[in-house]
């Protein structure tokens, strides 16, 4: 599946829900099924700065694709990368570098994409972003 | 006793709704809120009399010079200022410390010795190591308890002919501590050391009087005392702020400038370079007028009130464990849950229109001291009520069921 089609299938299974409590909880939820980072990479080197709360990621080309591995320390932001993860992993670094995340507005999470919040939502898109370009130049060398 | 519903009328903010719930305020200790007799004053500022001062020769820039001197005596008469010209206006406690810490590049040397106590904010230590970086003086820290107290035995140790310059607040912004600070003054002086104390916590609680403290530098910031942001003071004893070199030239802080030399002006011109806040220091002596026309002994004996009740309230939610639990505190309560980040609690409390501080409160070494990566900060103002402290037990305890 492409990442534009996993991202209309989380907007539709977000759109069940009639207030915050439930998407948060659901969204709770999905950070207990994140592909979890292996304890000998939660390195500070791997630290998504600009985060209130810790967040490793973890990036690992297999074949042509990337997958991604994470973790915090805090619940919420677990589940946000849950859904960035989601989105983003197994798919081929050029197709990520291209990928919108408009989607994370559809599914009322609005308010952690702002720049300035303590989340660092923007920081974990622009590390995985940062992993797909850097994988990207390895590929077309 | 205080007529909270009369009081939170004069504040407009307070009636309005967050994430569709009515905003419950307890973020006072980072900023408080501004009462509409404030606002008037800012309104008024830039409707009537908005003009350059100090230099003017017309009836604008006289009246606006009359009212930011007339905000200068007020902030003078409140903290018991033998001089108005020892009230430097600045841009905040910050811009007050780096100040003095800048003045000092001169007058200390290699191996001169700084004290600074354990729990003070980023803003009291940073511009201190950055002293110490220019200089060669070496910073000591002064350690506090698990209850948030200062050693007072180990500060007394650590005194000696070395030590030049101690620095303390008054209040910790993370754990509420009322510091012995009258202690520390006195101390520090039998050995010549200057005291600088971070009075920004302090000033919405307690009415310091500088000279009955003797402390050298105060520094303190109005939008925590229901004022505007970007505004505060340097208290400074007259003899050390005339000792200091300016700290930023310009305009407004001179004497005579010609190419070959310039001299500076008189106190307090010699700090106030450029042109200041002058809408900012005009509000901050009407907060002060608000403040007192209740009362800040009133103010203080009903938050003592209200934190008594929050820490009993709080202390029923199983796994909640309060950090600073000093015999003298003021209205802040920094705590966690077991098992879970104070973000994830902040997140929530948000969504139930509840504003606190989440994070390390620009207090690092106090979470390295406790090994957490910081708190909830709930901190309670005059205008809060008990019916706030139960929306937030009831919020944290729904928080807790949905991230447990």
């Amino acid at each position: 599946m492409g990442i534009q089609e996993i991202q209309e299938g989380i907007v539709d299974e977000f759109s069940m829900f009639d207030d915050w409590m439930q998407r948060y909880e659901y969204m709770i939820e999905l950070g207990k099924s994140l592909p979890l980072i292996d304890e000998r990479y939660k390195t500070d080197d791997n630290i998504i700065k600009g985060c209130q709360s810790k967040v490793w990621v973890h990036a690992e080309l297999k074949d042509d694709k990337l997958v991604f591995t994470a973790d915090s320390d805090a619940i919420i932001t677990k589940g946000i990368i849950a859904i960035l993860i989601r989105a983003f992993s197994n798919q081929k670094p050029q197709d990520i570098i291209d990928a919108d995340t408009q989607f994370i507005d559809e599914i009322g999470l609005k308010e952690h994409l702002s720049p300035t919040r303590a989340n660092g939502l923007v920081s974990m898109i622009k590390q995985l972003k940062l992993y797909a370009v850097a994988y990207q130049t390895q590929l077309s060398q | 006793m205080l007529d909270v519903t009369k009081i939170r009328a004069d504040f407009p903010i307070l009636s309005r709704e967050v994430n569709g719930k009515p905003l419950v305020y307890l973020d006072n200790a980072a900023t408080s809120q501004t009462p509409q007799q404030v606002i008037d004053v800012i309104v008024d500022y830039y409707s009537n009399y908005n003009a350059n001062i100090h230099r003017g020769v017309h009836a604008l820039s006289q009246e606006a010079t009359d009212k930011y001197e007339q905000a200068r005596q007020k902030i003078q008469k409140h903290f018991n200022i033998a001089q108005a010209h020892e009230v430097i206006f600045t841009s905040g406690t910050t811009h007050g410390i780096n100040l003095v810490a800048n003045g000092f590049t001169s007058l200390l040397k290699k191996g001169d010795e700084l004290l600074v106590s354990a729990m003070e904010h980023h803003s009291n230590i940073v511009p201190w190591q950055m002293l110490c970086e220019r200089t060669g003086a070496i910073l000591r820290v002064i350690p506090m308890s698990r209850e948030g107290e200062l050693l007072m035995d180990a500060y007394h140790e650590l005194l000696s002919d070395k030590t030049k310059l101690v620095f303390c607040n008054h209040i910790s912004n993370a754990l509420g501590t009322i510091n012995p600070i009258e202690e520390i003054i006195d101390a520090a002086h039998q050995f010549g050391a200057v005291v600088l104390v971070d009075g920004a916590q302090a000033a919405p609680h307690i009415k310091a009087d500088m000279q009955a403290l003797d402390v050298d530098f105060y520094t303190v910031s109005a939008h925590k005392l229901c004022g505007p942001t970007g505004v505060g003071i340097l208290y400074g004893k007259s003899d050390w702020l005339t000792k200091l070199p300016p700290y930023q030239g310009g305009g407004e802080m001179i004497a005579e400038v010609t190419f070959e030399k310039t001299t500076y002006a008189d106190l307090p011109h010699k700090f106030e370079a450029g042109t200041p806040n002058i809408c900012g220091g005009i509000a901050f002596g009407a907060a002060l007028d608000y403040l007192n026309a209740i009362g800040l002994e009133e103010i203080a004996a009903y938050e003592s009130e209200l934190l008594k009740y929050a820490t009993e309230q709080l202390l029923q939610i199983d796994g909640l464990k309060i950090y600073g639990t000093a015999a003298r505190k003021t209205s802040v309560i920094s705590f966690n849950i077991e098992g879970i980040h104070p973000y994830d609690i902040g997140t929530i409390l948000d969504k139930l229109g509840i504003a606190v501080r989440t994070g390390h409160h620009c207090a690092q070494p106090i979470m390295d001291f406790y090994k957490i990566p910081g708190t909830v900060r709930a901190s309670f103002s005059f205008y809060n009520t008990k019916e706030e402290v139960d929306t937030l037990v009831e919020a944290i305890r729904r928080a807790k069921a949905m991230l447990s």
